[in-house]
């Protein structure tokens, strides 16, 4: 008589098991067997996700059906571009560039205000096919709480507050995000408008990352997502002698800037381990996700790899996370999250 | 991960050809690579990058013919043979044709110079190509000279004014063709591509499904960055992006975007109706 034992995996498992254990009992092995079949549903912050891959702000977000369109490939949540009061002109083209190592970007975050995100949401929101994370920015202070309330009554989830933005000029003439005083005052009365969750969207361009999400978390933020884009940096068209994007710089993104992104969640982390974080930045692959959840993430954000991998990157990311999992005997995300942590 | 590249590179303009007042055609020396249909984003350092389609290419070179509208366009036809401007594409799906097919290409405005591309490429190909436009008057019509030096294609015109061709839309002339071809004076048409202003591509649109031919129209969407990223030409209800899955689409997938002939999106993604 041997002692055995046998690990099945994923989507067949049973079968592949059932013919196994069939095997050993004609021959009166003892078997001992364990059987994974990943569950990649998330919680954050009380909103249940399919899985932990959301569209990250200002990828695919103009429209409602654009976002859909991101859910029927694979994404497990969405977030809309940046929403302001009123109408917001973005920079002239180009707006957008990138190569196999990065993307720049200044779109300059253009809207047309609250009345066309009550439209496209309305169009979201109907039959909603996955958690709707709403993005809002705005240039003073008040006008943050205006928007709050206003998008409040549009019904998402989650309002995630972009305060972090490298190419839009504010009433300081910097993001809020590079100051704990202004983030926490932007968090305070978001507060006092909404009683939706609400995360705050910081900025890797600063000295401490981790004191600016203290400083939010004290205020009343209920979590954090890290990071905008770095930078910003610039390209120069040697032809033309000149800057490329129309606005001269723009924020630096996709894989580039991915060791950036693992730190910022790592250290806040570290620092706050009961806040639950949106893990955003170089995120390509289901390994690259499970590397930030690792790192300390509970939802993980996906915008670059839309252009690496098309859109079907979220499903893709998806399958990947799975298969590692399986592979390595992981039934739940939570088994994982953080696991960096308390190692080397 | 294949690698990619997707910056714009300054390239002196070679030639400028003026074709009408109000159109001139750029040509650069550059290996695009385009196939029919697809678009390229030009930058004018200074001024604004906006996309223009295709309209020749080869190993050598493409053109581009293009209308000056506004800010951008004007200020390219200020620009000088040996002026650089900036390239990156080719973008978006093209039109798709097999050999011995024949064609019925329909074309209104700057819309006759990715149709001219098709048809030099489908006649390689041993098509056949009814190449119809329409224009506002004889001095408006683009390409005509150079379709006629090509073999195996008619030319059909409608202008408004009845100045050369028909008079009315050429709209006109397809629902002839189509009638001709049904009753087997003519060879069957395999398919019907257009490109132009969006209420002639609807009739077109809703011609084709009426009599069961298969269509390709090229549905333009304010765009930005060209590959799939911005969601600024994402369409109602589907959410597929006109620089992607587009702007060449199939009259089926054009049936089911509900603001097809209905309504557009501007820069900042509101809502203008046609
Ligand atoms: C796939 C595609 C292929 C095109 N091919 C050609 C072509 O071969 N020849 C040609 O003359 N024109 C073409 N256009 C239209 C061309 O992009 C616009 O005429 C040009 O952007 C106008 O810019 P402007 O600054 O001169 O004028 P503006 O005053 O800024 O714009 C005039 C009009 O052009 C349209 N437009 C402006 N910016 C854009 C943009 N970024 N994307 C789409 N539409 C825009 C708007 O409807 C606007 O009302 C194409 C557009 C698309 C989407
Ligand atoms: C084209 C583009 C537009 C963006 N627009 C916004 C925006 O409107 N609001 C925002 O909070 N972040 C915006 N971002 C930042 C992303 O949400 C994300 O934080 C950043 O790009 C890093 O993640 P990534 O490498 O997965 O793209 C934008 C990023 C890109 C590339």
């Amino acid at each position: 008589m041997n002692i055995k034992k046998v690990i099945a995996r994923g989507e067949g498992a049973g079968f592949g098991f059932e013919s196994f254990a069939r095997a050993c009992l004609n021959s009166g092995d003892v078997i001992f067997c364990e059987m994974v079949m990943t569950d990649l549903k998330t919680e954050f912050c009380g909103v249940k996700f399919e899985n932990p891959l959301v569209v990250a702000s200002g990828v695919l977000g103009v429209t409602g059906a654009s976002l859909r369109f991101c859910v029927e490939n694979g994404a497990g949540g969405v977030t809309t571009k940046s929403i302001w009061l009123v109408e917001h002109k973005g920079h002239k083209s180009p707006v957008i560039i990138a190569n196999e190592h990065y993307m720049l970007n200044a779109v300059g975050v253009p809207d047309a205000g609250i009345e066309k995100a009550k439209i496209e949401l309305g169009k979201y929101m109907k039959n909603k096919p996955a958690p709707l994370i709403a993005n809002i920015i705005a240039g003073k202070v008040d006008d943050y709480a205006e928007i709050a309330e206003k998008v409040t009554e549009l019904g998402p989830d989650i309002i995630e507050v972009n305060i972090s933005c490298p190419n839009v000029e504010d009433e300081l003439g910097r993001p809020f995000a590079c100051s704990r005083k202004d983030a926490a005052r932007v968090t305070e009365v978001v507060r006092k408008r909404t009683k939706l969750p609400i995360v705050i969207k910081l900025s890797p361009n600063v000295e401490s990352i981790v004191e600016i999400a203290r400083a939010c978390v004290d205020a009343g933020a209920d979590g954090i997502c890290a990071i905008n884009t770095v930078g910003p940096g610039m390209a120069i068209d040697i032809g033309a002698r000149a800057p490329i994007l129309a606005n001269k710089v723009g924020g630096l993104s996709g894989p580039a800037i991915k060791p950036l992104s693992i730190k910022a969640v790592y250290d806040i982390h570290k620092a706050l381990p009961k806040v639950p974080i949106i893990g955003t930045g170089g995120i390509i692959t289901g390994e690259d996700a499970i590397e930030m959840i690792m790192a300390g993430a509970t939802l993980v954000g996906m915008g670059t790899a839309v252009y690496y991998r098309d859109v079907k990157c979220f499903g893709m990311a998806a399958d990947e996370m799975r298969a590692w999992c399986e592979k390595n005997g992981v039934k739940s995300l939570d088994e994982i999250r953080g696991a960096a942590h308390g190692k080397g | 991960m294949k690698t990619k590249f997707d910056i714009p590179k300054t390239v002196p303009i070679k030639k400028i050809i003026v074709e009408t007042p109000f159109v001139k055609t750029f040509i650069f020396e550059y290996e695009l690579g385009a196939r029919p249909g697809q678009f390229v984003n030009l930058w004018l350092p200074g001024v604004d990058e906006k996309p223009m389609s295709v309209a020749y290419c080869d190993e050598k070179e493409f053109w581009v013919t293009m209308f000056a509208v506004g800010p951008f366009s004007k200020a390219m036809h200020e620009l000088k043979e040996g002026d650089l401007v900036g390239v990156r594409g080719p973008y978006g799906k093209g039109f798709s044709f097999e050999k011995d097919w024949r064609l019925v290409g329909m074309g209104g405005g700057y819309g006759a110079a990715p149709l001219y591309f098709l048809t030099v490429e489908a006649v390689k190909l041993g098509c056949h190509v009814d190449f119809v436009v329409g224009a506002r008057g004889k001095e408006h019509l683009l390409y005509i000279d150079r379709v006629k030096k090509l073999k195996n294609v008619d030319i059909h015109i409608a202008t408004d004014d009845g100045s050369v061709g028909i008079k009315g839309y050429n709209t006109v002339i397809l629902q002839q063709l189509i009638e001709e071809a049904k009753s087997g004076s003519s060879k069957k048409i395999d398919m019907v591509y257009a490109c132009g202003p969006e209420m002639m591509m609807k009739t077109i649109s809703n011609i084709c499904f009426e009599h069961g031919i298969n269509a390709e129209l090229s549905v333009e969407r304010y765009m930005k960055c060209g590959f799939g990223v911005c969601g600024q030409c994402s369409v109602d209800d589907s959410g597929i992006r006109m620089c992607k899955e587009g702007p060449v689409v199939s009259n089926e997938v054009a049936r089911k975007i509900t603001e097809f002939g209905r309504y557009h999106r501007d820069s900042v993604g509101r809502v203008h109706e046609f």
